[in-house]
C-alpha cells in the first residue's frame, strides 16, 4: 500500500519534469546548434584549394555547414526525448526498487557473463580453428586471444593496487618492463629456461615494487600517482641509456622461444611435433603461448580473489577506505601497501616475462606512458576493484581497436580514402566520456562484499 | 619447581596489584604540535581501570589532539604517555592498537564500501578474528540495529548506525581501554542517549574503562565518573562529573542554555 501511494505521488512530478520540458529542449538544441556553427564556420565553411597563381582560393560552403547544424539540432532534440524518456522510467522504477527491496540485493552480472567468457576463453583456439577453417587461418583471432589476455591479466595484476589498495599507480608498466627484461636477460646471458626465469622475472619485478612503494609510503592520491609516473619513466629512459645492459633503444633481440616444458616447437627431431606423432604446424607454439597466458591470468586472478577473503586483501580494502581507521585498528599500514605494490609487480613481472617469450624481441618502446595509462584506463572502466569488470574493460579496450579494422564499409561512406584506424584514438577518447557519462563508476561498479550472510564466518 | 612456580604466581600478583593502583592508562605533561603551533601543551590526564572519564571542552580546544596523541599521531614531543604500565609515548599506532587499546575515532571513519560485517572483521583483526563468531553475537545484542544491516554496505548507513558501528568495531578487538571520539556528533538527541546508555552498560556489566572526548559536555559529564575540561590545550579543571557538572564555571561555559 505505502509502496504505491508513494510511487503515485512521486510519478506525476516526474512525468511533469520531463513533459512541461520540451521548449526548454528545444532551445538547448538550438544552442547546441548554435555552438556548431561557430566551430563549423572556421573548419568547414570555407574550403582552400590552390589557385591559378601561387594564391589560395576560397570556395564556400555554406549548404554543408547549415546541413551540419540541422544534423546537430535534429541528433540533440532526438537524444534529450529519448533520454528524458529512459531516466523517467528509470526514476520511477529505482523509486519502486527502493521501496520495495530495501535491504541489501547484491545484484550479481558475473553469474552468467563469467562463466560464459572463461568457456569462451578456453575453448577460443578450437573456435578460432572452426569459425575460420583451420588453425593457421584462425591464427588471427589466437593472436588478438593472447594480445587481450595480456591485458586481462595486466588489468587484474594493477587492479590489486589501484582496485584494492586504493593507491593510484601511473607507472605500472615499469614492472612489466622489469618482468620482460629480466627474461631477456637471464636466458640470453645465462641461457635459463623460461620456467625457471618466470618466477625470478616475478621476483624482480616485486622487488622494484618493494623498491617503488618505500618512498612513496606517505604519499597518497594525485601526489603518489606523479612519483609513480615518474617511476615509470626512471625505467624506460635507464632501459633506453644503458646501453651495455639493455641494448639501449634498439632493444634486446633472438631471445629464446617457449618450450613446451624443454620440448621445443621446431619441425624436426625430438620437437613438439615429432614427439607426439603430430603433423608440424608452427601454430602449435602459438596455441602453447595462448594457453600460457590463459593460466597465467587465471592464476592472478584466484590469488587475488583468494587474498580478498584472507586478512591481508581485507586490510587493502580497508586500506582504500580509510588509512588512519587502518592505523586505529592495529593494522600496519606499511606492510599492507608493500604487499599490494609487490604483489601487482609481481604480476606484472610474470606477464612481462611471457611478453618477452612471445615476442622474443624486447625494447623500451614498447613500455612507455600510453600503456600504463591502458592498463590504468581498463582497471578504472572496469569499475575497480571488479575481477569481472576488468576482463570486460580490457576485452573492449583492447579487442575494440581490432574492430576498426573490419569497418571497410565505412569506405561507402566517407570515400575511399576513409582509414578508420586512424580515429582510434578519437574515437577511445569518446568511449572514455561517454563512460564518463553513463557509467562514472565503471562498468561493474558493485562490489561483491567477502562475506556474506550463510556464509561461514571467519 | 612448584616453589618457583609458586614465586612466579606471586610475583605476577604483585604486579596485578601495583597495576590496578596505577591508573591504565596515563597521560604526563604531553605536548603535541601541528608543524609550530603547540595543540597540547603539558596535558596530565588519568584514566583508571574501570572508569568512564570525559574530557570536554570547546571546539579546537585540543580534545580530539589528545585522543590522537595518544594514539601516536601525532607523537607527542614532550612527556610521557603509559597504557598498561608500558609508555606508548613513541609506538606507532597500529603497534599501539594491538595493546587492546580502541578507538573510536572522530568522524566515525568506518569503511564505507565495506559491509558491517567486514567492518566488524576489520575490527577484530589485532587479536586474529579469534572470537569473532562470538563477538559479533554479541555486537548483534548491544546494537541490534546492526544485526538488521549486517550486510549492507556501512557508507548506506545513518549516521547513528555509523557511528554504532564503529563503535561496535572497537569493541571487537575486547578492548582493555575503549575511547571515544564525539560519538554525539551530528547525532539526533534520541540515538546519542541510545548510544550513551549502552556504553554506561558496558561500563557497570563488563567493566569496561571509557574515555571519552565530547563537546556535548552535559551527556557526557552525567555518564562519566570523572572529568576534564579542556581550554585551548591544557586542562584547566578537573573532578567527578556530578562536581563539574554543578560547577559556575563550566555551567556557563558549557552549559548555558540549560539542558543539551
Amino acid at each position: 500500500m505505502a509502496q504505491g501511494t508513494t510511487i503515485g505521488r512521486v510519478a506525476p512530478t516526474v512525468a511533469r519534469r520531463s513533459g512541461a520540458a520540451l521548449p526548454e529542449m528545444i532551445k538547448d538544441a538550438a544552442l547546441f546548434a548554435l555552438v556548431t556553427l561557430g566551430l563549423a564556420i572556421p573548419v568547414v565553411a570555407y574550403r582552400t584549394d590552390l589557385g591559378q597563381g601561387t594564391g589560395l582560393e576560397l570556395t564556400g560552403r555554406w549548404g554543408l555547414v547549415a546541413g551540419l547544424c540541422a544534423a546537430v539540432f535534429v541528433l540533440r532534440l532526438a537524444q534529450r526525448l529519448v533520454l528524458g524518456e529512459v531516466s523517467r522510467r528509470r526514476d520511477i522504477r529505482t523509486l519502486a526498487e527502493a521501496e520495495s527491496t530495501a535491504p541489501a540485493r547484491v545484484a550479481r552480472p558475473g553469474r552468467i557473463i563469467g562463466p560464459l567468457t572463461l568457456v569462451v576463453a578456453l575453448t577460443l583456439p578450437l573456435l578460432a580453428a572452426l569459425g575460420s577453417g583451420g588453425l593457421s587461418e584462425g591464427r588471427y583471432w589466437i593472436d588478438l586471444g593472447i594480445l587481450i589476455l595480456t591485458y586481462v591479466m595486466l588489468g587484474w595484476g594493477l587492479n590489486i593496487v589501484v582496485g584494492l589498495a586504493g593507491l593510484l599507480d601511473l607507472g605500472y608498466v615499469a614492472f612489466y618492463a622489469v618482468g620482460a627484461y629480466s627474461y631477456a636477460l637471464l636466458s640470453t646471458v645465462f641461457g635459463l629456461s623460461f620456467w625457471v626465469c618466470l618466477p625470478l622475472a616475478g621476483l624482480f619485478a616485486a622487488g622494484f615494487g618493494v623498491l617503488l612503494g618505500f618512498p612513496v609510503l606517505r604519499l597518497r592520491g594525485d601526489y603518489l600517482a606523479i612519483v609513480t609516473l615518474a617511476f615509470g619513466e626512471i625505467i624506460r629512459l635507464v632501459l633506453i641509456n644503458w646501453v651495455d645492459f639493455s641494448g639501449g633503444s634498439a632493444g634486446l633481440s633472438s631471445i629464446p622461444r617457449a618450450s613446451f616444458f624443454g620440448i621445443p616447437f621446431t619441425a624436426g627431431e625430438g620437437g613438439f611435433a615429432n614427439v607426439f606423432g603430430l603433423a608440424f604446424n608452427p601454430m602449435h607454439r602459438v596455441v602453447f603461448l595462448y594457453y600460457l597466458i590463459l593460466v597465467l591470468a587465471l592464476v592472478t586472478n584466484l590469488v587475488t580473489l583468494r587474498m580478498r577473503r584472507l586478512p591481508l586483501g581485507r586490510a587493502w580494502e580497508a586500506l582504500r577506505e580509510d588509512e588512519i581507521a587502518c592505523r586505529s585498528l592495529g593494522i600496519d599500514t606499511t606492510i599492507t601497501k608493500l604487499s599490494a605494490f609487490a604483489l601487482g609487480a609481481m604480476f606484472a613481472g610474470f606477464a612481462g616475462s611471457f611478453f618477452a617469450v612471445r615476442q622474443g624481441f624486447v625494447s623500451p618502446e614498447s613500455f612507455n606512458f600510453l600503456e600504463s595509462a591502458i592498463i590504468l584506463a581498463i582497471v578504472v572502466l572496469g569499475g575497480m576493484g571488479s575481477q569481472l569488470g576488468v576482463a570486460v574493460a580490457a576485452i573492449a579496450m583492447v579487442g575494440a581497436p581490432e574492430l576498426l579494422r573490419n569497418l571497410g564499409f565505412l569506405k561507402a561512406v566517407f570515400g575511399e580514402g576513409f582509414d578508420p584506424n586512424e580515429y582510434r584514438l578519437l574515437l577511445f577518447g569518446l568511449a572514455m566520456v561517454a563512460m564518463m557519462v553513463w557509467r562514472p563508476r565503471g562498468l561493474i561498479s558493485e562490489r561483491t562484499p567477502s562475506v556474506r550472510l550463510g556464509a561461514r564466518a571467519r | 619447581m612448584s616453589v618457583a612456580g609458586i614465586n612466579v604466581l606471586v610475583d605476577e600478583t604483585r604486579a596485578q596489584a601495583a597495576e590496578a593502583k596505577a591508573p591504565l592508562l596515563s597521560v604526563r605533561g604531553v605536548s603535541a604540535y601541528y608543524g609550530s603551533i603547540r595543540a597540547l601543551k603539558g596535558v596530565d590526564i588519568d584514566v583508571n581501570e574501570g572508569e568512564i572519564v570525559a574530557l570536554i571542552g570547546a571546539n579546537g580546544a585540543g580534545k580530539s589532539t589528545l585522543m590522537m596523541t595518544i594514539f601516536g599521531q601525532p607523537q607527542a614531543r614532550e612527556g610521557t604517555i603509559t597504557f598498561a604500565g608500558q609508555d606508548i609515548t613513541k609506538l606507532p599506532t597500529h603497534e599501539i592498537a594491538r595493546l587492546n587499546l580502541a578507538q573510536s575515532p572522530e568522524g566515525r571513519r568506518i569503511f564505507s564500501r565495506m559491509t558491517v560485517r567486514e567492518n566488524l572483521q576489520m575490527g577484530a583483526a589485532v587479536n586474529g578474528g579469534k572470537h569473532f563468531a562470538e563477538d559479533l553475537e554479541r555486537m548483534c545484542t548491544l546494537f541490534p540495529r546492526l544485526k538488521e544491516r549486517i550486510d549492507q554496505r556501512g557508507g548506506t548507513m545513518s549516521g547513528g548506525e555509523q557511528q554504532m558501528l564503529a563503535i561496535a568495531r572497537a569493541l571487537m578487538s575486547r578492548p582493555r581501554l575503549l575511547m571515544l571520539d564525539e560519538p554525539s556528533l551530528g547525532l539526533a538527541p534520541l540515538v546519542v542517549k541510545q548510544i550513551f546508555s549502552t556504553v554506561r552498560e558496558l561500563n557497570r556489566t563488563e567493566g569496561l574503562t571509557v574515555f571519552i572526548v565530547e563537546q556535548n559536555a552535559y551527556h557526557a559529564l552525567k555518564l562519566a565518573h570523572r572529568g576534564y575540561v579542556m581550554v585551548t590545550g591544557t586542562v584547566t579543571m578537573s573532578g567527578t562529573g556530578q562536581a563539574l557538572l554543578d560547577d559556575p564555571q563550566v555551567k556557563a561555559a558549557y552549559l548555558e542554555g540549560g539542558q543539551h
